[in-house]
Formats: structure tokens, C-alpha cells, sequence
């Protein structure tokens, strides 16, 4: 019998599995896994934070539709996972972590570097795992990638004591997976999808309200198929940029918290409202009291507990977004809709985004504005989380899905750069756009590394307002001006912590902080900087980092004020 | 049917089928306090299948609350199936052992107390005894109420368990499907 250690099982299970990457960092009691990957078929990237690597795996599998996978050692490395799979948790992103852990026998003891990995993962993955028996690990590595993908996808946890990883045991591949209680369903259920359609045909003032999961299930074109055959102008999430291409006649944009003013009065007016694989989230309804309140609701769904969980709905559907369009595109007739467009126009030509002339400071508006004319809206765009991630969201419109990865549920700041470096792994050919804030971008700057050491080109703006952006635009908005701890730095005048001015006009300085890592650094701060600068970065065949100074008063506009109703809506502050 | 949007306090009994493995009372406890539902009496032991466990949770909350309850549960993997009982007829039972302060003045009373309610006297002591007492909530209150002028040294519980009347029951599908 030819018997395999537990960490070389691993190994050839990912292989199995067809993973070529793998993000992590080796510790004491993942060094078998560590072993039986040196020298193996995929590639191993080290990170230099085990967050990068989470947030790496997640890029990956953003961007792709596969599952990303990501490794760290017991303790320590283990939670250090944490944030980037609550990160992929929230978003329903694939992505499957693994885990050294202390020897079975040392469980429970405080041993070195212990920690109780599958406690401290439980709330923050779909499913997870400690494997005991290294008879049980190739089922188990089967099952973990199985669930991550199907479903409503998510992050899976496996935790594996260092002995179990030097355990012997013959290796057999299970052929199929069998779980009992895990059974998607993914068909929508005949008589409300007849019940849906009935309801669209009917309908004066659709509205298509499309969210993240059109990207998870792959729906794209299913969507545009029923938004042309009904003329059914469609709105978005943050989550679903890119899921049809931007200047699609029906396009009318992004709605919620910093959407358009005619996306978000679309909502408030349709009378028939198809939300597709969307969850009604708070940064999208506003106060539920007065959201859509002309409308029936159409809500289809993967996950039956997004049913009803905080709008109710009028005809729920459970399935995969992709199989319920497509029945549901058997039966719906050819309408035109054409008033309703034509108001919808109206309002978009009322208040449109829109760029203020005559700025003597860089505007991240114009800056975006230009990246997306200058490479087509065709770049995959990688945000951080705060203010640039919002202007990212409006003014960076992607032609294709997977191209606009962010962190759009938990917010996590930091997202950004290293999930750029793992989609850039996943994609060589393509451009790829790390649009970053000076708070979120020093968050998890240390994978420039990273980036470095395997080659890795990554285009990455900062937008400098010495600030916590977002932080500050809520504080001058609701808090009187109370600028509490949201400075980066104490600028001249304004003293510091320790009661003194500072003597640095930069904390960091980004310019030098490129160089430290060997990386081109360009600092802009007008307007006219701002094309130069991105023809010379995108002229690089290595990673440039642009820092853009903008005014620490710039705004996010439009925005919907936390608890309001989407009529409230502020276009800008006059 | 209850109306939806109604925020009044309900408290259901749901019977719940898990695979019989560590970490899966974490995780529905986890579910439980992650998510803000109020939980009144868990109780847990295997099944007459040595893998399944089933729990009996009786859960306060409103309609809203509840059905979120039941599709929470049911998306974790461990759990094969979630029944609730609100509108099925069915049984429930809590066991309670309690010491009683008793000595040869009053025994006599306590024990016919004890037959009354048909609890079982499982232990004597000079100046205490005690009473294995089962039955649905409010006979065990009852039977509380009776003996506490007694004096009762300590208490307890094990949580309502339930199942439905008649041949209708709860079952994991035997068939393992092929999912891959």
C-alpha cells in the first residue's frame, strides 16, 4: 500500500481540486504542510501578513469564480485569517483556509502558539473543519472546496494538528461528495416563477435591482436578456458593478447610501421591483419605513434566510439567479416602457454625477474619470474601504463582471491592495487597479513586499487627504466638526498628541516608502498631473505607486444620511 | 397565519436533527447569540441513530424573529432538519430532579404531594428528599409551588424536549445523494 503523509495528502488534494495558487505563511506547526508544498505543482505565495493572504485568496477568487485558497500556522497565524475571511464571509466569496494546529494531544493545554481556531473561525465561515484523522482529510479538503463553491458561496475553514499532517494513510480521492444535510436548491419553484412573471407583464414601472449574487451565479447575460426583452431599466449594488456593461441603454446605475439620484428615485417609484440577487442591505434601502413603497416585490434569492429578512416581499423565489432568469425569460413579453424610461432619463439629466470645474486641487472625481477613459473601463479596479472606495464606485464603471473587487459587507479597510495582488496572480494579462486611501492603504501596505519579491504588477493609487476620509465627512457632517482622531497627521498649526507641530509634511512619506521597496513613486496634486502620471504608470511593465494629494474637505456626494429614506437624498452641499 | 409584521413575543418549540459531531452545540448556540435570538431551554442527546443528535430549543421572538430562526438553522451544514411545533400537536416533557427539606414531621405530607403529581421519591435522607418529577412546563410549576413551603435546597432541569402525536415525525432523509 502505498500510504502518503497528511500534509502530502493536502497537497495532492488541492492539486485534485486544480488549485495553482496558494497565498500563506509557514509557522512552527504547519511546517509539514509547508514541506510536502516545497517543490510541488502549484505555486505558493508568501505574504508577509497572514490578512494579505486572506484578503490575496479572496482577489483571486473574486475575480475569477474559482475558489482561492489561503494557509497559516496554528495561533497566531490563525487569527490573523480571521478579518479576511469574515471579509469573504459577508461578500459569499469561495475561498477555502487552512490551518497548522497544535498535535491532538496538546489540545486544550495552552500549548505554544495554540489558539481554538475552529471557535474563533465558526462565526466568520460558512462551514469549517479540525481534522482529527488523517484518514478523514482528503473527504474532508473534497467537502471544504464542494461547499465553499456551491450554494451561496463562502469561505471554509480546515484546521489540521501537526501530527495529523505527519499521520500515514493510503490516499483515495473520494469521487463524489455526499452530505447528507447540504442540498442547494438552485431551481426556482414553478408557480412563483409563473407568479413572478405574471407580475413583470403586468408591470408599468419595472425595475431590475441587481446585486452581487448576478456576479456569484454567473447571470450576466440572463439579466440582460430579460432587462431587453421587457425594456427593464436595471439598477445596481456596489456588489454588482460590471454585471452588464455601463453604457447599455438600460443602465441607469448605482443606487444606496452614495448612489445616483436617479437610480435611487427609480426605486423609490418603480411599481414592480425584480431584485436579483440582491439582499436588501441597509446601505442600499435607507430607512425601511418609506423604501419602494409603491412597489411588489419580486425577491430571488439563493439563500431562503434572505427572504423576508428585513424587506417583505411579494413573491419570493430560492434558486440560483441564473436558472430562475432563465425560466422566467420563457414567458415574458416584449414591452417597451418607454414613459417610464424617458422619467427615469429626466431625473438622470436633473442631477447626474458630476465633476465641480475650476478645482485648484486634485479632484479623486476627475482622477477616476480619467483612469476610466484612459483604459476603457476595461482595468480589473481593486478599492480599499472609505471615501475613494465610493468615488471608485461612481466613477469607475466597469464593461465586464469580476472587474470591480471591494469590500462591500464588512468594510474591511486594507481589502484593497493585497486582493489586488491575488487577482493579478489569477489574471497576468489583464490591467490591474489598486484605488487606495492614505488610512485604508497603510492597513496592509506590507505586501508591497509581496508584490516585489514575485514580480507582481499592480497599478496603485492613493488618495492622500491625510485623513480618515470617510471618518472625517461624518464628523464634519453630524458631529459639529469634532475631528476625533480621524488626522493622519497634525499639519502645520494644528498640533499633534504630544501638544507640538509636526515637523513632517508627510507620515509616511509614500514617495519614499516606494522607493524602500524598490517601487516607482509619483506624487500628483492638480488636475493636469493626472494624465501624465497614469500614462507613465500604465507604461510600466512593474508596479507604480501614484499618490494623489487631494483637500482633506472633499466629499462624498450624493449621500443619503444614515437612518433617512432614500427621497432624502443630498446631491451636494451647496 | 400569523401576521408578519406583528413584533408580539412568541415562544416556539423547535425540534432540531444535527449530525452527532464536537463543535456542532457551538455552533448553534454561536447562531443563537450572533444573531440576538433569545433562547428559554436547550436541551440535546443522541438519537436511537448513534450519529444524530437531536436538540429541542424553545425559542421567544417574533414572527419575524422565528422564521429567521428556523432558515438560520437550516443553513448550517450540521443540521439535517428543522421542525417547528407551533402548529403541530405534540408532546413535551421536562424532567426535574429537587431536594426538598423534609424530616419525619412533614415526610408524610411531601409523599402524598409527590404521589398526587405521580413524581417519584429517588432518595431519602434524614432531613431531605429527592423527587424525580416529569411533565410539561406547567405541571412542574405546579408541583414547585406545592413543595416549596418545604423548603427547596436545590433544583433541576433538563429543558423541554417534544415530538410531535401520531405517526408524523421527524426522520433524516436515509438516502445519501450525490452531490459533486
Amino acid at each position: 500500500m502505498n500510504e502518503l503523509t497528511g500534509a502530502q495528502i493536502l497537497v495532492e488534494s488541492l492539486i485534485r481540486e486544480n488549485v495553482k495558487h496558494v497565498f500563506g505563511i509557514p509557522g512552527g506547526q504547519a511546517l509539514p504542510l509547508f514541506d510536502a508544498l516545497y517543490g510541488a505543482k502549484l505555486k505558493l505565495v508568501l505574504t508577509r501578513h497572514e490578512q494579505g493572504a486572506a484578503h490575496m485568496a479572496d482577489g483571486y477568487a473574486r475575480s475569477t469564480g474559482l475558489v482561492g485558497v489561503c494557509i497559516a500556522t496554528s495561533g497566531p497565524g490563525a487569527t490573523n485569517l480571521v478579518t479576511g475571511l469574515a471579509t469573504a464571509y459577508m461578500d459569499s466569496i469561495p475561498v477555502v483556509a487552512i490551518t497548522g494546529q497544535v498535535a491532538t494531544h496538546l489540545i486544550g493545554n495552552d500549548a505554544f502558539q495554540e489558539a481554538d481556531a475552529t471557535g474563533v473561525m465558526r462565526p466568520v465561515t460558512k462551514h469549517n473543519y479540525m481534522v482529527k484523522d488523517v484518514k478523514d482529510l482528503a473527504r474532508v479538503v473534497k467537502e471544504a472546496f464542494h461547499i465553499a463553491r456551491t450554494g451561496r458561496p463562502g469561505p471554509v475553514h480546515i484546521d489540521i494538528p501537526v501530527d495529523v499532517q505527519k499521520g500515514k494513510t493510503e490516499f483515495i480521492w473520494p469521487e463524489k461528495v455526499y452530505i447528507r444535510s447540504y442540498n442547494p436548491k438552485t431551481t426556482g419553484h414553478p408557480k412563483q416563477i409563473q407568479r413572478a412573471v405574471e407580475l413583470i407583464n403586468s408591470a408599468e414601472r419595472p425595475l431590475l435591482y441587481v446585486g452581487g449574487g448576478a456576479i456569484l451565479s454567473g447571470a450576466s447575460e440572463v439579466v440582460r436578456q430579460l432587462s431587453e426583452r421587457a425594456q427593464i431599466p436595471f439598477v445596481h449594488t456596489l456588489m454588482a458593478n460590471g454585471v452588464l456593461p455601463f453604457d447599455h441603454p438600460n443602465y441607469v446605475g448605482i443606487l444606496g447610501m452614495h448612489g445616483k439620484y436617479s437610480a435611487n428615485t427609480a426605486m423609490q417609484n418603480c411599481d414592480v421591483l425584480i431584485s436579483c440577487g440582491a439582499r436588501f442591505d441597509d446601505r442600499v434601502t435607507g430607512n425601511l419605513a418609506t423604501f419602494s413603497q409603491q412597489s411588489k416585490k419580486i425577491h430571488i434569492d439563493i439563500d431562503p434566510a434572505n427572504i423576508s429578512k428585513t424587506v417583505q416581499v411579494d413573491i419570493p423565489i430560492v434558486g440560483d439567479l441564473k436558472e430562475v432568469l432563465k425560466s422566467v425569460l420563457l414567458d415574458v413579453k416584449p414591452t417597451k416602457h418607454a414613459a417610464w424610461r424617458k422619467q427615469i432619463q429626466e431625473w438622470e439629466d436633473k442631477y447626474p454625477f458630476a465633476i465641480k470645474p475650476g478645482s485648484a486641487t486634485l479632484q479623486p472625481q476627475f482622477f477616476l474619470q480619467e483612469l476610466h477613459r484612459i483604459t476603457k473601463g476595461e482595468a480589473i479596479v481593486v478599492t480599499g474601504v472609505g471615501q475613494h472606495q465610493m468615488w471608485a464606485m461612481q466613477w469607475y464603471q466597469c464593461r465586464t463582471p469580476r472587474s470591480f473587487l471591494t469590500s462591500g459587507g464588512l468594510g474591511t479597510m486594507g481589502y484593497g491592495f493585497p486582493a489586488a495582488v491575488g487577482a493579478k496572480f489569477a489574471n497576468p494579462d489583464r490591467l490591474v487597479v489598486c484605488i487606495d486611501g492614505d488610512g485604508s492603504f497603510q492597513m496592509t501596505m506590507t505586501e508591497l513586499a509581496t508584490a516585489v519579491h514575485e514580480g507582481i504588477r499592480v497599478v496603485i493609487v492613493v488618495f492622500n487627504n491625510y485623513s480618515l476620509g470617510m471618518v472625517r465627512q461624518w464628523q464634519e457632517l453630524f458631529y459639529k466638526e469634532r475631528y476625533s482622531a480621524s488626522d493622519l497627521l497634525a499639519m502645520p498649526g494644528r498640533p499633534n498628541a504630544n501638544g507640538k507641530d509636526s515637523k513632517l509634511e508627510y507620515i509616511p512619506d509614500f514617495m519614499k516608502l516606494a522607493e524602500a521597496y524598490g517601487v516607482k513613486g509619483i506624487r500628483i496634486n492638480k488636475n493636469e498631473q493626472v494624465e501624465g502620471a497614469l500614462k507613465e504608470a500604465l507604461a510600466s511593465s512593474a508596479s507604480v505607486l501614484i499618490e494623489a494629494m487631494i483637500a482633506p474637505a472633499e466629499k462624498v456626494f450624493p449621500m443619503v444620511p444614515a437612518g433617512a429614506g432614500l427621497d432624502d437624498i443630498i446631491v451636494d452641499m451647496a | 397565519m400569523a401576521d408578519m409584521n406583528s413584533s408580539e413575543e412568541l415562544s416556539h418549540t423547535i425540534s432540531v436533527l444535527v449530525e452527532n459531531r464536537s463543535g456542532v452545540l457551538a455552533r448553534i448556540s454561536g447562531l443563537f447569540s450572533a444573531r440576538g435570538y433569545n433562547i428559554d431551554s436547550l436541551s440535546v442527546g443522541v438519537t436511537d441513530d448513534p450519529q444524530i443528535s437531536r436538540m429541542t430549543i424553545v425559542v421567544k421572538g417574533s414572527h419575524r424573529v422565528l422564521e429567521q430562526v428556523e432558515k438560520q438553522l437550516n443553513k448550517l451544514i450540521d443540521v439535517i432538519k428543522v421542525s417547528d411545533y407551533q402548529d403541530t400537536p405534540h408532546i413535551e416533557r421536562d424532567l426535574m430532579l429537587v431536594k426538598v427539606a423534609a424530616d419525619k414531621s412533614n415526610r408524610s405530607e411531601l409523599v402524598q404531594i409527590c404521589d398526587i403529581f405521580r413524581a417519584k421519591i429517588v432518595d431519602v435522607a434524614v432531613d431531605s428528599i429527592i423527587v424525580e418529577m416529569t411533565g410539561d412546563d406547567e405541571k412542574i410549576e405546579a408541583f414547585l409551588k406545592m413543595v416549596r413551603p418545604f423548603g427547596v435546597k436545590e433544583s433541576c432541569r433538563t429543558g423541554i424536549v417534544a415530538m410531535a402525536r401520531g405517526s408524523k415525525g421527524i426522520v433524516a432523509p436515509e438516502t445519501e445523494r450525490n452531490l459533486s
